[in-house]
């Protein structure tokens, strides 16, 4: 079965309802990135709630995930991890697991849209100072 | 007490899944909190991958010794691929020796305490267990 992508304005949803073999991951991974890429979304939510086990194969591609997402100028958040999937990540080691996250689905969105706003805007320099 | 075991094979990615949710079970059963099903779990994920991965499969085999006082789930993961060429290196946390499982061994050793692992050439065995007080 296919993970399902939805679109909201400019950011794409996704959540994973049940165990993902490898192959279904790195499928999700790619249509998540040819969206970005093609300059029809800004940014992705990946909501995990339906994942009880979270291994070292999966974390990576997560990572990697967030990290191609953004070389290609987008942002991705992660969502609704799960206290036992937290936990376990943690005791795996460090650095398992190394991207935005956030509670829920809504609270992702919220994040998503912050650091969409934050790259749209120039950066703050202060305006030269002409001594007249 | 009682003693159960589960014998899988590992040949497609699927199996990956359904040897993690068979540990799962089983250690639920054993009467294993939430936490250590789910430590069991992502460690049977870890170590079944790396035999399909490294070894284009393999077998699990889980079992669970239950006594008056304590349960102890057992898996042991082997294979009969090319073995590991060197098993101080790939335990190392953030080693990888292909597509990527850098954190996997370590990742097993952190989560059930201990790993023991003996490997050669065509012959490849990764034992982990878990005790706990009942």
């Amino acid at each position: 079965m296919k993970v399902p992508i939805l679109r909201l304005g400019r950011i794409l949803l996704t959540s994973v309802l049940a165990d993902l073999v490898d192959e279904q991951a790195v499928q999700l991974q790619s249509e998540i990135l040819a969206l970005i890429r093609d300059d029809r979304a800004d940014g992705v939510v990946i909501d995990i709630s339906g994942l009880d086990v979270v291994d070292s194969y999966i974390a990576r591609l997560l990572n990697e995930t967030a990290s191609m997402v953004r070389i290609i100028g987008g942002e991705a958040v992660l969502t609704g991890m799960q206290p036992l999937v937290a936990l376990t990540l943690v005791e795996m080691g460090r650095e398992t697991l190394d991207m935005q996250t956030a509670l829920d689905l809504e609270a992702g969105v919220a994040v998503l849209n912050n650091l969409i706003a934050a790259k749209g805007q120039p950066p703050t320099i202060a305006a030269p100072h002409v001594d007249t | 007490m009682g003693d159960r075991q589960v014998l899988r094979a590992v040949k497609v990615q699927q199996d990956i899944i359904g040897a993690r949710q068979a540990g799962r079970d089983l250690a639920r059963a054993a009467g294993f909190g939430m936490v250590d099903q789910t430590r069991i779990a992502t460690a049977i994920s870890e170590l079944v991958r790396n035999a399909l991965v490294y070894a284009g499969g393999g077998v699990c085999l889980i079992s669970v010794e239950t006594e008056e006082r304590s349960a102890t789930i057992r898996v042991v993961v082997s294979d009969q691929g090319p073995g590991i060429p060197d098993i101080d290196k790939a335990i190392e946390p953030g080693h990888s020796g292909g597509r990527g499982l850098g954190l996997g061994l370590s990742a097993v050793r952190n989560l059930m305490g201990c790993l023991s692992i003996e490997s050669r050439p065509g012959r490849t065995e990764v034992t982990t267990s878990m005790t706990r007080r009942r």
